[in-house]
């Protein structure tokens, strides 16, 4: 049901090199899921999110200190390493302070054509955030032009929403069967369509993705009746780490990462300043923990996921050194806790010891089953 | 042991110095005796802006707090683990964790209970900065009126109108904050000497820290360590002003006069990032070979404000009094600010390490400096981002460059004597021996 899907994710570069020969167009890395693909597909540009390979490596001790979580030196090994060598530009939009020195290393030691700093708003809770990053976006944009020698119209920045909003849009209906009982897709394979949408052309992807949701509300597929969970943390891609937890006893409903909902729970509204439109969106979003502040708007996000999914447990996963996660996750699990949604912490890293996470993933689900005994 | 080269005295404001920090504490702790209010927030906080609700309004400065905790290595490590304890991971700040230590244990560091604030307010650059005080008003229970401004913007060579706009429209939507919360009607006019005072306050230290240029530096980076503090402690004040402007005197009588911070210096070095504060004797180490830490970018860029100067040489910004310009409206005066602060050097760094790496080797140029010694410091995220492509470019710039891995607020995270041996080795590796 996913083969595509995973042929996508596995093979990602060799995905984006084709589609380069195959269209002539340029391609944009992008180390953060608060960039506005809207525009790069308005510049008809592909926008591919750089992530790790969870390989081990040794590259990137000189260029960034070892108390920087793992996921941003694995980005930048990538880089180091030539596997995106055919990238055109490469792009951040401010979030993290860790995941900024992938970029920042990457544009002084990979040449490469184009580079862009996005000043995202940490402030997204105040008024004047939307309008500020409408303003960064109208300065974005001249700069995409300026690139690709050609200027975006109103009607090529609507398109560019239209692509993304109808992929986000499948997505949120893709995990609305995961509401269901026994869903017939598991977490395994729902983390291989949510990352190979941040790296495969959305035009080729929502059609894969359309027939995929007409299999399901067709009732193919097999059941998964495993106990149901949610994760939620740092950036977590890691599949094999899911396909664990799945494989004693689990199923994955839902989560709260940047590779999973967090990427795509809204959409652009209608409005007639479309850089705007795109501006709130971004702002609305389920906030990165970085700029989840004043008020923890988190919290009741995660916990209405927590009810609308009926989940009985989540696993609080973390980089290493991830500042903003822990910033957040003790008072995450006192929330979840409260309304008896038990947890398990888990710090991953590059690699993670699968062995031992069975065992504390197997004694988490007996925990929840005794719970369902008693 | 070598004949001593310079002539050294002690600074004569050194004492007036530990009297203003002190006095800050105890301003603070006793606000409420005669009706003023407390404020906490970071060092880099807007502090001339909660200065327009009357004068009888003291803050508490976060970093500098956590620093001193540091300081007192038994309290300091119960605060630590009273945090741990509350499940926050020991990788974070550790000047945060200090600080909600003492908040958790509710000891003040300067004896009593911990002085609870009465509202909070912070900026934010760092992933940090906001989330510090989020979960500090956590720990206190909630219900303390709690604001940040969002500083992030990019690097003062970007600068545009719709940055400065954003940041200027939270700090108006601030002040409309600040008299909501407490009742207060807000005078410009503070407000407006706040801002001059900052300037003035920050400029002066620049200008104080460039008289190092000279040889033998006037001051050492330790001594330099007590002196810029009382700039995070309350920048925008009139006493800090006065004090630097009488600091910088003393540093041209010791310029002109060759009085020297080490009376045998033979090699000029720079560190970089906050020091380990419980072992401030590395410096003291140092001075056996004849080296004298000159200062840092941490030092001078933290809060010293800069430019470039028609020489081509690094000196104080210009202030706006010194340019002429009266500040006459709210507007003006929030716009200034916030230019000023968006230049200073210690913020440029959070975009790009390549402009941080710029400024250092300028440093290590006008300073005369002959190596480096990094602090690669657990503790701070926010100014050891970046500080590894700091080291690569300093040495393709053919400067040595030592390292040392460490904690400014946690010592379970600095090993002493390792690094002691690796300063053997780097004075071996510039050709100074022991002359003690």
């Amino acid at each position: 049901m996913i083969t595509q899907f995973r042929d996508w994710e596995q093979n990602r570069h060799t995905y984006a090199k084709a589609w380069k020969e195959k269209t002539g167009g340029k391609v944009m890395g992008y180390f953060c899921t608060y960039v506005p693909e809207e525009i790069l597909y308005a510049a008809n540009i592909l926008p591919v999110r750089i992530l790790g390979s969870h390989e081990p490596h040794d590259v990137t001790e000189a260029h960034i200190f070892g108390m920087f979580c793992p996921f941003c030196r694995d980005c930048l090994a990538q880089g180091l390493k030539g596997k995106y060598n055919y990238l055109d530009g490469v792009m951040i939009s401010q979030s993290c302070l860790h995941i900024r020195q992938a970029y920042t290393s990457w544009i002084k030691h990979v040449p490469i054509d184009f580079s862009y700093y996005l000043p995202m708003p940490n402030n997204i809770q105040s008024t004047h955030a939307v309008k500020y990053l409408a303003g960064e976006l109208a300065q974005f944009k001249v700069a995409v032009e300026k690139w690709i020698g050609k200027e975006l119209t109103d009607e090529d920045i609507k398109h560019g929403i239209e692509i993304m909003n109808e992929n986000r849009g499948l997505m949120q209906q893709l995990y609305s069967y995961k509401k269901n009982e026994n869903p017939l897709i598991s977490g395994e394979e729902t983390m291989e369509v949510a990352i190979s949408e941040q790296m495969v052309d959305k035009r080729e992807h929502t059609p894969v993705l359309k027939e995929l949701i007409d299999k399901i509300a067709g009732g193919a597929g097999s059941k998964n009746n495993g106990t149901r969970l949610m994760v939620l943390g740092s950036e977590d891609d890691d599949i094999a780490f899911i396909r664990m937890v799945e494989s004693v006893g689990a199923t994955v409903v839902t989560d709260d990462h940047c590779v999973g909902t967090r990427y795509f729970w809204n959409n652009v509204e209608n409005n007639d300043d479309y850089l705007e439109a795109i501006a709130r969106r971004y702002c609305e979003r389920p906030a990165c923990p970085s700029k989840d502040w004043i008020e923890r708007s988190r919290i009741p996000h995660i916990l209405s996921l927590a009810k609308d999914f009926d989940v009985k447990g989540a696993i609080v996963i973390q980089q290493k050194f991830c500042d903003p996660h822990e910033l957040d996750i003790p008072a995450i699990i006192k929330a979840l806790n409260a309304i008896d949604v038990k947890t398990l912490f888990l710090e991953f890293d590059v690699t993670v010891p699968l062995g031992q996470f069975k065992i504390r993933v197997e004694a988490f689900l007996e925990m929840l089953q005794e719970d369902d005994l008693f | 042991m070598a004949t001593q080269k310079y002539k050294t005295e002690t600074l004569k404001c050194w004492n007036k110095a530990k009297e203003i920090r002190m006095n800050f504490y105890k301003k603070y702790v006793d606000a409420h005796d005669n009706g003023g209010l407390r404020w906490a927030g970071g060092a880099w906080s807007f502090g001339a802006i909660p200065a327009g609700l009357g004068n009888d309004i003291f803050p508490i400065t976060g970093e500098p707090y956590g620093a001193s905790i540091a300081f007192n290595k038994e309290f300091s490590l119960r605060c630590l683990e009273a945090t741990e304890r509350k499940g926050y991971a020991r990788d974070l700040c550790s000047y945060m964790r200090s600080y909600w230590g003492s908040i958790i244990l509710d000891e003040f560091l300067f004896g009593g209970k911990f002085p609870k604030p009465d509202f909070m307010w912070q900026d934010h650059i760092c992933c940090s900065h906001a989330k510090w005080y989020q979960v500090a008003n956590e720990l206190e229970g909630g219900g303390i009126p709690t604001y940040s401004i969002d500083v992030a913007v990019g690097p003062y060579q970007d600068v545009t109108d719709n940055k400065i706009d954003y940041i200027v429209n939270q700090m108006h939507d601030g002040i409309t904050w600040l008299e909501k919360i407490t009742g207060r009607r807000y005078n410009d006019e503070l407000l407006i000497e706040a801002v001059n005072q900052e300037c003035r306050a920050t400029s002066l230290w620049a200008e104080i820290c460039a008289l190092n240029k000279g040889i033998p530096a006037a001051l050492d980076e330790k001594s330099m360590y007590s002196l810029y503090v009382l700039g995070t402690l309350e920048k925008h004040s009139k006493v800090v002003a006065d004090f630097y402007a009488e600091l910088l005197d003393e540093m041209k009588y010791r310029v002109e006069n060759q009085i020297a911070a080490t009376p045998n210096e033979r090699c000029r070095l720079m560190s970089d990032t906050q020091p380990p504060w419980g072992f401030l004797n590395v410096f003291r180490y140092l001075e056996q070979f004849g080296a004298v830490s000159v200062g840092s970018l941490y030092t001078f860029g933290l809060i010293g404000v800069w430019e470039d100067k028609p020489d081509g040489s690094w000196g104080p910004r210009e202030t706006p009094q010194q340019k002429g310009i009266e500040i006459k409206t709210r507007d003006q005066a929030l716009r200034i600010l916030t230019d000023w602060n968006l230049s200073k050097p210690e913020w440029q760094h959070f975009y790009s390490p390549h402009i941080k790496s710029d400024m250092m080797i300028r440093i290590a140029k006008e300073w005369h400096l002959d190596g480096i010694m990094l602090h690669y410091n657990r503790g701070c995220e926010g100014l050891s981002l970046g500080i590894a492509e700091n080291r690569l470019a300093l040495i393709e710039a053919g400067y040595p460059v030592m390292t040392f891995e460490g904690n400014m607020g946690d010592e379970r995270e600095f090993d002493e004597a390792k690094t002691m041996s690796r300063i053997d080795s780097f004075m071996e590796t510039l050709g100074m021996k022991n002359i003690v």
